[in-house]
């Protein structure tokens, strides 16, 4: 799976290849007919010039004037069916894109909602790609090939000069150029993210800097990246204006071959004839005119492409195995279990053991980095375990597709996403058939009895406090009504007092079911049947608040000072 | 939207500049391409006439030549120049947008950092195209089709009436079709946006979706989402398509009129072909300036939206702080009191203080707490000056003893007596010393680990892979929390190490930590505080075996007093 990531991206838009084939030829017809049309102007007139009879005209001014309206609708053709085809694509590329990761849930492992942003940015740049990279070359091609033939026709050597011309200033030039910017690009792309760092260092830490009288500093230091972009984009602006001389240069020096030759010869062409050819080939420079653009764009499109292909070539996180001998008591059983994140790595989670009994809430606490949320990420079948068992009521969890496993387990995960839209809406995603009455009852549950069902949360649920996005999460997960819920970091991001009530509506809303709770906050604990502290990807230490507190060890010295 | 913004001409030197450049270098372009135009009908022609050995055909296929290069040098240069001015002109913008927001009189709090830096960047880059590309063109559609008409004119004045009659529908066609369809556009714009939105928000949202089992049935609303935003986006460019379909129309049209026109006089011998060819040959070159100028519209509008962004950034707060007319020298060690204070930031109905009265007495620590929203922030953006209030007045004890208004300190001079340890530090990509040195750029070494050391921030430091020369990544990612909280720690012991009369402000301290970061920073805020006037913001009443006064903040009002 090496191919160039262009190819594979074109390759995407192999479905909807006559619909492109159709918008190809509009263009082709589109340059060509205004070739055309100073073509056959250039004939009449010439040909007038020798004063004909007006029949003899005839023909060339109904073909001129015909030229003169094909031209725009078949523009307008073009653009309307390539815009169409490429949208298309764009649907067949996000449904694949979606399904891929919904497949392998490499999502999981960005972590950052910036990268997220730019894969599908990436996936809609295949759009992109086909509308101003596929169709022009193509649509050029084949009028190109059109306007030398007819060159030909008229003069060989003519039509030859042409071709070459039209093969330097369509492929050559801008292919060089689009090389020649490279570096250019590069050096822009540095100067841009040094300035741009010393602008969002600054922006952000603009309190510290003025409380600490150091913002002149900082100024000084952007007003330093700022002249080093502009001394880059000033010294580069000769070499990036290279393409539009050279391309200026071809046209114009294909015009004088044209008229040398033909002038040289005009004893056996004929004044027609070399009229036709002369103003073919002023003409024909229109037709590669929107290439150097598409060239310059092939860079950026194709490093677009390759980002998201390796997403999309990402292999699974989760495989469903072969089932391995488990316990086969009651409730959830997780043994000896081991991960890490890669063979180089020291393990994350080293040998844990735990029990969640029918009915029974269990805490798992710890410093951070203690491998807390890699285990709620293994019990939500986010990641396999490297070693070890997991087991429900007997059955090994890993040989079950994660999608099965979560109508039994699921929950909260870490920054629980909330959708754009309403709060039925969010709500109705864990349970599509819950009524109304449902939906108030959770609500009422998790201390949102005020929340209107039909309230719109906002992008991310920007319109709730940070308290009410966590209580909805919950309301959610509490819907869906698993056997055993998960709840990952449900009160991080909030502030103590939020924190408290949140996670005291949350102990009373899951009275008397099957909980494990993965937390840093130590508050309100006594409530559950058992902590289990995790340092290190081991089990500590384990059993009730009370019996914890009183025993030396991490639990007791952090719930002292935490106070 | 006005396709030349006056504010950008007027106030931007390199603007006007490059308008002169690009004027002079369009005219000689201009003129470059009516001579190209006539040497080819004059070559023509003469070939038809006489042959190659005719009067001047020769030397006029030699011009040709020359032309060739003379217009690629030109081009060249042009293109140069316009990039060289794009560069100049964005380095303008930014320095002054930069000079506005950091500017004494901008609020450092309420600023939007990440929106802004776009702006600064990528937004600017939007100018490239409008400054490069799309103001020469718009010059050149000017110049050519008047410099064309004329020519044209004296050569055969029907066709120079041919094309003066449909030049100016060109832009009575687009405006009309614009203008017609303008809210429509805009109506789908907004829809268009909701359903690009879609897929964004279901793909971040994928772990949710697929914990609730949801994320195979997403596929299905995905396609049909997609399909929705394609076909109204298809809407959208049907009408939008409308006005280049005519303007090519028009512009092809024209072109076939004067050459049927053309073609038909010369067929009666009103005409010799040299004019007729000329006539031809000139005739599209009218209106492609036009259509250029109409290709490059969009691209170019970003550009300007982009200034307009700017401009309006600049309209903002910001810029140079007034300077107070009787500069006021505070006491070494002030009282700072708050008479009946209060304020409401800009585009807000309720103030987010009202009416505070509060004593910070020298050499005690003061404790403010209070649930969110109640002013606690507000209270320390006043105490260092980010803001000014809009009621009450905040006096301190001036040099020689009587009170004066804190309004008349310079806010950098009162700045110099503060050490503001905040709720989430900001670090620097820098060395951990050079974060540490932030209030005291010239501290040595020895002082710098003195004040890691106290701020219980000396083991954590020395353990990084190069000790106090370990950078420390954009924001400081390298560092935990609480790690993060020592650094700023250190920073404020460095600042007291300096003026043992410091005033200590600290927003939440252990807020977000783990205990055993908590304690550690506790430890050093003890010590921190040791004799000198403190100010403390926190939640709740956990700080209190620290502080001298405790005072109780309730939307923005003090509801209890309680000495210690």
């Amino acid at each position: 799976m090496t191919a160039d990531p262009l190819l594979r991206m074109l390759g995407l838009a192999r479905p909807r290849g006559a619909r492109f084939a159709l918008g190809v030829l509009a263009g082709a017809i589109a340059t060509a007919s205004a070739v055309a049309l100073l073509a056959a102007a250039a004939w009449l007139i010439a040909t007038a010039a020798t004063h004909p009879t007006l029949t003899a005209l005839s023909v060339a001014i109904v073909a001129t004037r015909a030229l003169g309206i094909t031209r725009g609708i078949a523009r307008y053709l073009e653009r309307l069916v390539t815009h169409d085809a490429a949208l298309r694509t764009l649907a067949d590329v996000r449904v694949q894109v979606y399904a891929r990761l919904a497949r392998t849930e490499p999502i999981r492992r960005f972590r950052s909602g910036d990268l997220v942003t730019r894969l599908v940015g990436d996936t809609d740049a295949t759009q992109d790609l086909l509308i101003r990279g596929l169709t022009p070359p193509l649509a050029a091609l084949v009028a190109g090939a059109g306007v030398v033939v007819l060159s030909t026709v008229v003069f060989v050597p003519g039509g030859i000069v042409l071709a070459a011309g039209l093969l330097l200033g369509g492929l050559a030039v801008p292919l060089a150029a689009a090389a020649a910017g490279r570096g250019p690009g590069r050096r822009r792309t540095a100067a841009t993210s040094a300035l741009s760092t010393a602008l969002v260092d600054t922006l952000h830490g603009a309190p510290d800097l003025v409380a600490y009288g150091a913002m002149p500093a900082a100024v000084a230091r952007i007003d330093r990246a700022d002249a080093e972009l502009s001394r880059v984009a000033r010294r580069d602006a000769g070499l990036l204006g290279l393409g539009a001389g050279v391309s200026a240069l071809v046209a114009g020096l294909t015009l004088w071959a044209t008229l040398l030759l033909g002038v040289t010869a005009v004893g056996d062409l004929g004044t027609v004839s070399l009229a036709v050819l002369v103003l073919t080939a002023l003409a024909a420079f229109e037709i590669v005119a929107p290439l150097p653009a598409a060239a310059a764009r092939l860079g950026a499109v194709r490093a677009s492409g390759a980002r998201l292909f390796d997403v999309l070539d990402t292999p699974p996180a989760v495989h469903v195995r072969a089932a391995g001998v488990v316990p086969a008591d009651p409730g959830l059983h997780v043994r000896d279990l081991r991960v890490r994140y890669a063979p180089t790595e020291p393990w994350v989670l080293d040998g844990v053991d735990l029990d969640v009994g029918p009915g029974k809430r269990v805490a798992v606490v710890g410093p951070s980095g203690a491998g807390k949320s890699t285990l709620a990420d293994v019990l939500l079948r986010f990641r396999d375990p490297d070693a070890g068992t997991l087991a429900l009521d007997g059955v090994d969890l890993t040989s079950q597709e994660p999608y099965d496993t979560r109508a039994t387990i699921s929950g909260v995960p870490q920054d629980p996403h909330i959708f754009t839209g309403t709060v039925a809406a969010n709500l109705r995603l864990a349970r599509p058939d819950a009524t109304d009455t449902d939906l108030r009852d959770v609500l009422r549950r998790v201390g949102m009895a005020s929340t209107t069902l039909d309230d719109e949360v906002g992008a991310h649920g920007t319109r709730l406090s940070g308290g009410m996005r966590q209580r909805l999460a919950l309301a959610r997960a509490l819907l869906a009504d698993p056997r055993i819920l998960v709840l990952d970091e449900p009160t991080t991001h909030l502030d103590p007092t939020t924190a408290r009530a949140v996670l005291d509506d949350l102990l009373a809303a899951t009275a008397g079911r099957s909980m494990i709770l993965v937390t840093h906050d130590l508050t309100g604990l006594d409530q559950v049947d058992e902590v289990v502290v995790l340092r290190d990807g081991r089990v500590e230490q384990r059993g009730t608040d009370a019996q914890l507190r009183d025993r030396p060890g991490w639990y007791a010295t952090a719930t002292l000072r935490a106070r | 939207m006005r396709p030349l913004d006056p504010r950008l001409v007027s106030s931007t030197r390199s603007v006007r500049v490059h308008l002169v450049v690009t004027v002079v270098c369009g005219a000689a372009l201009t003129g470059l391409i009516l001579l190209q135009a006539w040497l080819l009908a004059r070559v023509i022609s003469g070939a038809a006439a006489g042959g190659v050995g005719a009067g001047g055909v020769a030397a006029a296929v030699g011009a040709v030549a020359v032309l060739a290069l003379a217009r690629a040098a030109l081009s060249h240069g042009a293109e140069t120049a316009a990039l060289r001015s794009a560069a100049r002109v964005k380095s303008e913008l930014r320095r002054r947008l930069v000079a506005h927001v950091t500017g004494p009189a901008a609020d450092p709090v309420t600023t939007d950092a990440g929106e802004l830096a776009t702006l600064a960047t990528r937004g600017l880059d939007a100018m490239d195209d409008y400054i490069a590309r799309y103001l020469p063109q718009l010059v050149l559609a000017v110049a050519v089709p008047v410099a064309v008409l004329v020519v044209v004119a004296r050569a055969d004045w029907i066709s120079a009436l041919v094309i003066a009659l449909t030049l100016p529908l060109i832009p009575v066609f687009m405006a009309l079709i614009g203008w017609h369809t303008q809210d429509r556009t805009r109506r789908q714009w907004r829809l268009l946006e909701r359903l690009g939105g879609h897929f964004l928000d279901v793909v971040e949202g994928l772990p949710t979706l697929a914990i609730f089992r949801r994320a195979r049935a997403e596929a299905e609303l995905i396609r049909r989402a997609t399909d929705d935003h394609r076909r109204a986006t298809m809407g959208t460019l049907r009408v939008a398509f409308l006005s280049a379909f005519v303007l090519e129309l028009l512009a092809t049209i024209a072109v076939a009129l004067v050459a049927v026109e053309v073609g038909l006089r010369l067929l009666y011998g009103q005409l010799d072909l040299e004019t007729a060819l000329l006539v031809l040959i000139l005739a599209p070159e009218a209106y492609l300036p036009l259509r250029e100028v109409g290709a490059r519209f969009h691209a170019s509008m970003e550009g300007v939206a982009a200034a307009e962004r700017v401009f309006a950034v600049l309209d903002g707060p910001g810029g140079p702080a007034p300077v107070p007319a009787r500069p006021a020298v505070p006491a070494d060690a002030p009282e700072i009191r708050l008479h009946g204070v209060g304020l409401t930031y800009p585009g807000r109905s309720e103030p987010a203080l009202a009416g505070l009265d509060l004593v910070l007495r020298p050499g005690t620590t003061t404790l403010v707490t209070g649930p969110s929203g109640a002013g606690k922030t507000t209270l320390l953006s006043l105490l260092l000056r980010f803001a000014e209030p809009d009621t009450g007045t905040i006096t301190v004890t001036g040099r020689d003893g009587t009170r004066i208004r804190l309004a008349d300190v310079p806010p950098d001079a009162w700045r110099r007596r503060l050490a503001w340890v905040p709720q989430r530090p900001y670090l620097f990509d820098a060395s951990v010393a050079d974060n540490i040195r932030l209030g005291a750029p010239d501290a040595t070494d020895e002082h710098v680990e003195a004040a890691a050391r106290l701020a219980e921030a000396h083991d954590m430091i020395t353990a990084l892979p190069h000790g106090f020369a370990t950078r420390l990544g954009e924001r400081g990612t390298r560092l935990s929390a609480g790690q993060r909280q020592r650094i700023a720690l250190a920073r404020a012991f460095l600042r007291v190490a300096e003026a043992p009369d410091t005033i200590v402000v600290l927003d939440e301290p252990t807020a977000h930590l783990d205990p055993e970061n908590a304690a550690l920073v506790r430890a050093g805020v003890a010590r921190l505080l040791q004799r000198r006037t403190g100010v403390i913001v926190a939640h709740d009443a956990g700080w209190s075996d620290l502080a001298d006064d405790i005072v109780e903040l309730r939307t923005g009002r003090i509801t209890e007093l309680v000495g210690r």
